[in-house]
């Protein structure tokens, strides 16, 4: 759990460079209320208390880092709440909840204040050296998500506000774009996310097939005609990387078949393309999450391990 | 050659923790003033005692046999009087039926003069086998005479000897690979002859390249035409020493579930077996003492002993000058398999290969907590069962429906409790789930 935070800290200082102090205040107020709440859930259920193990402070960085940095301190509090009281200690405790807890907390803090949780972006602070070095145009940039733009506005109004080309993609990549705290900046993710594949905490099945069907269907479906979307893109904008490495993966709410972790991540992936192109909300890749988290032992009591040799005959 | 160097599927890659005793030549231990000889010494029916108190036995008497069903008689490990029948403490028994015997430290030791066994039969030999008390040295203890009479339909081509040693801290097959590899290759050449095949592949892991090297020597001097012996190297990753799992490493065969090695046409036999199988037909040597390993950061000398069976744990202990203040746990057997004892009263029986006095360091005694399902038992089981599920049903009081997982094919080799992150007591659960799923 603590490297997994570890492997969190680079996407939040960056993105305090990015958006400010704020996004740093938001995201101690949402881990302390989560060890809080889970502290006070776990003695009036008398349960042992296990705030040391890391579980409830991981839980606490990724409510944040799914919510807009310009929100009230109320709505992390409220997210830690519905993430933690009732998302997993309802749900049994750690090991026994069927949802994500901290895409619970965003589901429940997108229904409860779509207002805020949809526009309260921040533009980045520092239109940084680099890009002028780059030669990109990153001096128009709005305060609204690049997914928000494109689905409301259409491709053109989303060329003219972030650019294109290399420069758009060098900026996504870095994180320079309005978004949540945690997931804009898709290098520090990646960089994280290939530590933790590379300490053998992940395996490679669930975010390769995340983001490998969101990059197929989008190039299909995503442009003006068939196979000509943007597919880098797809997977660079929104919450895909971040939902890919550090959602999906969730140990507890994913299939631990790998067979079946294949499948979950196809299905992660078409109903996050399929959200973001026919649903109300321009991502999707938190129901998409939420919506195969009940499938994961349903997965997984279909494909089982090979075993060893199985008995001649058959079992008895 | 069919080696796979390894098993391909699951395994684990725990500390070896064995260069404290690597190193040490086996020494023997001076004899007790009392023995504690447990009647069921191994799987199988206990012996009854053919013996009465006060009793005078002289070293290598038979002191027990098996009336009905599978077993081998028991020999007094030294001269001496019958002085009582009781209860020994037991690492899994709690305690079990012994008999004590008091030590004529004034008599001579038996030796026993080697000769030629060539011109036995087949029936001569395994009569010794017999007698002489054999058990699977490496684990279970299982008599040896049943296994070198493989059912008649069964098509044996090898003999497979066990060199592996994967548990960790444990040297004392590595030690009597170096210093008795011609007995070793001897005992392979009876059992060859006692199975009317040709051929013995003997499946040392790589971190004991001083063993490959004696033994590929003794395979060689020892090879004749009618019985080809060889070395093979292994890979290292545990659980090697398994059955199934070295027979698939070194033949590519996979034995099924439920059934025996004989089924692929393979015998195995543990080196020190070997070597006790060639004392007992080269010079009608009873099993009665045994090499072990004692170590661990708890005790102030560890080292490579020759033990009497039913010399008790407190013996050694106080031979090897005591234990150390941070000793935290002491293991019979192995760190992956063996059973945690709390007293010291423990004798040692015909498959102890060692006792370990850990420290603090050396174990994890924090609390074990839910299953997080992150499925790296799955991972590390060599037998591609799901330990994490089987675990869940026994917490849930369902130990009984646990057979759909094959709980059955587990041999507790316990590389799913070694990877658990949540430090679940995984081999206990699949402990009680056999023996609710039995019934």
């Amino acid at each position: 759990m603590w490297t997994v935070l570890a492997c969190l800290m680079p996407p939040l200082i960056l993105s305090v460079f990015i958006f400010g102090i704020q996004t740093l205040i938001i995201t101690a107020v949402s881990v302390i209320s989560c060890v809080l709440v889970e502290a006070v859930s776990q003695k009036a259920l008398g349960r042992p208390i296990t705030i040391r193990d890391g579980s409830a402070a991981l839980t606490g960085v990724l409510i944040a880092f799914v919510i807009p940095p310009g929100v009230s301190y109320l709505l992390p509090v409220l997210g830690a709440v519905m993430a933690i009281y009732i998302g997993k200690h309802l749900l049994g405790g750690i090991g026994y909840n069927i949802f994500n807890p901290a895409l619970l907390g965003r589901a429940f803090l997108l229904a409860t204040f779509p207002v805020a949780m949809t526009s309260a972006w921040l533009p980045p602070l520092h239109d940084l050296a680099i890009f002028s070095y780059l030669g990109s145009g990153v001096d128009a940039v709005t305060a609204a998500t690049p997914l928000a733009v494109m689905k409301e506005q259409g491709m053109a109004a989303f060329t003219q506000a972030f650019g294109s080309g290399a420069g758009l993609y060098t900026s996504f990549f870095l994180g320079w774009r309005p978004g949540c705290i945690g997931e804009t900046s898709g290098c520090m993710i990646v960089l994280g996310g290939l530590y933790m594949l590379y300490r053998g905490y992940i395996t490679w099945h669930i975010p390769v097939s995340v983001l490998g069907t969101i990059a197929l269907l989008s190039w299909i479906f995503g442009g003006e005609a068939l196979c000509s979307g943007d597919p880098l893109l797809a997977v660079l904008s929104g919450g895909a990387l971040l939902g890919a490495f550090y959602m999906a993966n969730d140990y507890v709410t994913s299939p631990t078949n790998k067979t079946s972790q294949l499948i979950y991540g196809v299905g992660i992936g078409a109903l996050t393309v399929l959200i973001r192109m026919k649903g109300g909300y321009p991502e999707g890749i938190c129901y998409a999450i939420l919506l195969m988290n009940p499938l994961s032992s349903v997965l997984d009591s279909f494909f089982k391990p090979k075993r060893f040799a199985p008995p001649v005959g058959g079992d008895k | 050659m069919n080696s796979l160097l390894t098993f391909p599927l699951g395994g684990v890659h725990p500390p070896e923790a064995k260069g404290q005793t690597a190193g040490l030549a086996i020494e023997r231990m001076p004899v007790p003033d009392e023995l504690e000889i447990i009647l069921g010494q191994h799987i199988g029916a206990p012996c009854t005692p053919t013996v009465k108190k006060r009793d005078v036995v002289v070293e290598g008497a038979m002191i027990g046999e098996v009336q009905k069903g599978l077993g081998v008689p028991l020999h007094s490990p030294v001269a001496g009087t019958i002085k009582d029948f009781g209860m020994s403490a037991h690492p899994m028994r709690v305690t079990s039926p012994s008999i004590t015997i008091t030590v004529d430290h004034a008599a001579i030791p038996a030796t026993y003069p080697r000769n030629d066994w060539s011109t036995l039969t087949v029936a001569e030999l395994l009569g010794r086998v017999h007698d002489a008390g054999i058990v699977g040295i490496g684990g279970a203890g299982f008599p040896s005479h049943v296994k070198l009479k493989p059912p008649p339909d069964a098509k044996i081509d090898k003999l497979l000897l066990n060199g592996a040693e994967c548990e960790p801290y444990i040297t004392a097959d590595h030690r009597q690979m170096l210093e008795h590899a011609a007995d070793i290759v001897e005992g392979a050449k009876i059992i060859v002859k006692i199975l009317g095949i040709q051929e013995c592949i003997i499946g040392i892991e790589r971190n004991k390249p001083d063993a490959i090297q004696t033994m590929s020597e003794a395979a060689q001097a020892g090879s004749t035409a009618g019985c080809r012996i060889s070395v093979q190297a292994l890979q290292v990753k545990y659980p090697q020493g398994s059955e199934k799992q070295l027979i698939q490493a070194l033949t590519g065969r996979k034995v099924p579930s439920m059934a025996l090695p004989s089924t692929v046409g393979v015998v195995v036999h543990n080196v020190s077996t070997a070597r006790a199988i060639c004392d007992a037909v080269v010079g009608g040597k009873p099993l009665y003492e045994k090499v072990m390993t004692i170590s661990g950061g708890g005790i102030t000398r560890p080292a490579n002993l020759l033990v009497k069976v039913g010399t008790k744990a407190s013996d050694i202990v106080a031979y090897l000058g005591g234990v150390k203040p941070e000793l935290a746990k002491v293991i019979m057997g192995g760190p992956m398999m063996g059973f945690a004892v709390s007293n010291l009263d423990v004798p040692v029986t015909k498959t102890t290969s060692s006792i370990l006095f850990l420290t603090e360091k050396e174990i994890d005694t924090r609390p074990h907590s839910q299953c997080i399902r992150c499925g790296w038992c799955l991972e590390a089981c060599p037998m591609g069962l799901e330990p994490k599920e089987i675990g869940v049903f026994v917490e849930a009081n369902r130990a009984e429906d646990t057979a759909q997982f094959g709980v059955f094919d587990c041999f507790e080799c316990g590389s799913c409790a070694f990877i658990c992150p949540a430090k679940r007591p995984l081999v206990q659960f699949i402990r009680l789930a056999k023996m609710k799923a039995k019934r």
